[in-house]
């Protein structure tokens, strides 16, 4: 019943912090000195023409009822139609949608698979030749320009090797369309070739876009287990005799862990984020380089389309962790 | 000035602070020094199209880019924009953020709220994003690009300040200055502040080096100061076309942003070591 409690109370927070996400990107839009409908209109328009179509995109009316006309159309769905190509937002973000899941899932998985047990075995054999290497991974993963590290690695893997292909998702057809993601459709058709050739393709926007993450992990982890290492439950369950494999890969994870879950919360921003310049990168089709595309054509609607999608993105899996937090630590519960 | 030496004494204790140090400190040599510095100090603005794209050598340290400028004093004068983006975005957080995080954090009532409120819904969105469409909005130049960090990077201020000014209200010291008779602005300017500035340096510290990489980023987005501006992430958006023949293009930009942020990263963990004795004791215990 707690958990429920706690599931609406977040959900109520969501609404409001939803509704001025919407205002912020709503003030960005339309109260900066630029004028919109004069980009729109392009250099060749005529006063009288601009006019005409102020009043056809309604930006005409009062700041107030613009808003909330925008905040029924979001409601409804309706992003507003991209100025370039002239297909509602909704309609070309949700077929990006998989590309940037695939990605940054993968992503995920690989940080948390290679990145907690890492953080682990640094935390056990401290001040080790791994614990010192495994430092220099931390501290240079959050200081590395991820644009840079995806560039470098096309030099060495794809340009030099030859081992993977430089970008793209998948050169000739994609397998077919079942629930979006590549990787996920060559395993249930059975096309095996298919699926590592995407595969290949993921590898190296995988890794640039995992890199700070496991970096991040690595450094939870590390510290979230010397922290458990020190308390009293561990130090009683050793006095008992407990072998230390279980002490340490049941009680003492499970205890580093709980914070390490909200960690994937903020590790999912850092993911989000990097999705942006990673896909830029690798000329990865996700939601990511449609953002960036519409940097370059000014495409005004498709920009804020974008940024309330990832905005609200983010909301609702902050959400989720906040719920994983309490399945996960038993505290939680009881307080 | 005591203090000061003393965290100075500390900080050199610690290697990687010290290490920290060391590169934020050659990297203001390298700002402050650029026209003395660089091996052709003309050439931000001039172009050499015999020159284009030649490897690193003797008298190009490190290789020439597609306009034949010297990429070596390219990236020296290219230092200047970066602490310049840095300094003044991370200042114009610390004066939006602190006074709204103290008067929130001193104040409880509705103003509190949301205040903090419109803090959250900033840090609810990945400061890349808003900064997007933010420097998109207003077109891309030097002093957008700045405006865009500053607006995402507030918040974060904001909330330590908050945090800790809250945290602190409940200390002896606090409740009896106000008893005294102190005014709230006296009691959060003279004894509030001066204990969270650790939290705040620590923080405008990390800041510095997240900024600077935001900012590369979207510099390499085209979203930066335009051209001829020896912005860092634009230099290796440019190198694309040219690789992976000149792969000095692209690697010498890219290495200056590491270890700048690399700078600002260490000495943040630093002071954090040095300035809060409740994390260097735990820190004793746990790294031995």
């Amino acid at each position: 019943m707690r958990l429920l409690a706690l599931a609406v109370h977040r959900l109520l927070w969501f609404a409001p912090t939803l509704l001025g996400l919407l205002v912020v990107t709503f003030v960005i839009s339309r109260v900066i000195p630029a004028d919109p409908v004069a980009l729109v209109a392009g250099e060749t328009a005529t006063p009288a023409q601009v006019e005409a179509l102020r009043h056809d995109l309604g930006y005409d009316r009062p700041l107030p009822v613009q808003f909330v006309d925008y905040v029924v159309r979001l409601v409804r769905g309706d992003m507003g139609t991209s100025l370039y190509t002239r297909r509602p937002i909704v309609e070309d973000l949700l077929r990006r949608l998989p590309a940037t899941i695939e990605l940054t899932m993968v992503a995920m998985i690989v940080s948390v698979v290679v990145g907690i047990p890492l953080g682990v075995l640094s935390a056990l054999w401290r001040n080790s030749v791994l614990d010192h290497a495994l430092r220099i991974v931390t501290v240079s993963g959050l200081a590395i320009a991820s644009f840079w590290l995806g560039i470098m690695l096309q030099i060495l893997f794809a340009m030099r090797l030859g081992w993977t292909p430089l970008n793209g998702r998948l050169q000739g057809f994609p397998p077919r369309d079942l629930t979006g993601f590549y990787l996920l459709d060559a395993a249930l058709t059975w096309d095996w070739s298919t699926f590592g050739a995407a595969l290949r393709h993921l590898a190296l926007p995988a890794a640039t876009l995992a890199f700070p993450a496991l970096a991040t992990l690595v450094r939870f982890t590390r510290a979230g287990v010397l922290d458990v290492m020190q308390s009293n439950f561990v130090l009683y369950e050793r006095a008992m005799g407990l072998p230390r494999p279980l002490i340490v890969w049941k009680y003492i994870l499970r205890s580093a862990l709980t914070s390490t879950v909200t960690q994937i919360g903020l590790l999912f921003g850092i993911l989000l984020a990097g999705a942006v310049v990673t896909e830029a990168v690798f000329d990865w089709p996700g939601i990511g380089t449609y953002a960036v595309n519409s940097i370059i054509r000014s495409d005004y609607n498709a920009i804020m389309g974008f940024t309330v999608w990832a905005g609200a993105i983010f909301i609702v899996v902050n959400l989720l962790v906040d719920v994983a937090h309490t399945l996960v630590d038993p505290r939680e519960r009881t307080t | 000035m005591n203090a000061l030496w003393f965290v100075l004494t500390r900080l050199a204790r610690d290697r990687s602070a010290l290490i920290g140090l060391v590169l934020i400190a050659l990297l203001v040599v390298c700002a402050v020094l650029a026209p003395v510095l660089s091996t052709h100090p003309d050439d931000v603005f001039e172009l050499h199209p015999s020159e284009r794209l030649r490897a690193p050598s003797g008298s190009h340290w490190l290789g020439t880019d597609r306009m034949g400028s010297d990429m070596y004093s390219r990236l020296l004068f290219g230092a200047r924009i970066t602490i310049l983006i840095g300094v003044i975005a991370v200042g114009a957080s610390l004066a939006i953020g602190v006074p709204i995080g103290l008067v929130a954090g001193y104040h409880h009532g509705w103003v509190s709220d949301s205040l903090m409120r419109v803090s959250d819904i900033f840090l609810a969105v990945p400061q890349v994003v808003l900064a997007i469409a933010i420097a998109q909005t207003l077109g891309p130049s030097l002093p957008n690009v700045i405006l865009a960090l500053s607006v995402t990077y507030w918040p974060w201020f904001a909330r330590v300040v908050y945090a800790e000014t809250r945290a602190l209200q409940k200390e002896i010291f606090v409740e009896s200055t106000a008893a005294l008779g102190a005014s709230a602005w006296r009691l959060t300017l003279l004894h509030v502040l001066p204990n969270i500035a650790s939290p705040i340096i620590v923080r405008a510290s990390i800041g510095m080096g997240f900024t600077i990489l935001t900012a590369a980023a979207l510099g390499f987005l085209g979203l930066g100061p335009p051209p001829p501006t020896p912005e860092w992430g634009r230099t290796i958006a440019e190198s694309r076309e040219f690789l992976p023949d000149a792969w000095w293009y692209a690697t010498a930009p890219g290495l200056a942003i590491f270890l700048t942020v690399m700078g600002f990263n260490l000495l943040g963990d630093g002071l954090r070591d040095v300035l809060d004795p409740r994390l260097r004791r735990s820190r004793a215990v746990s790294d031995g």
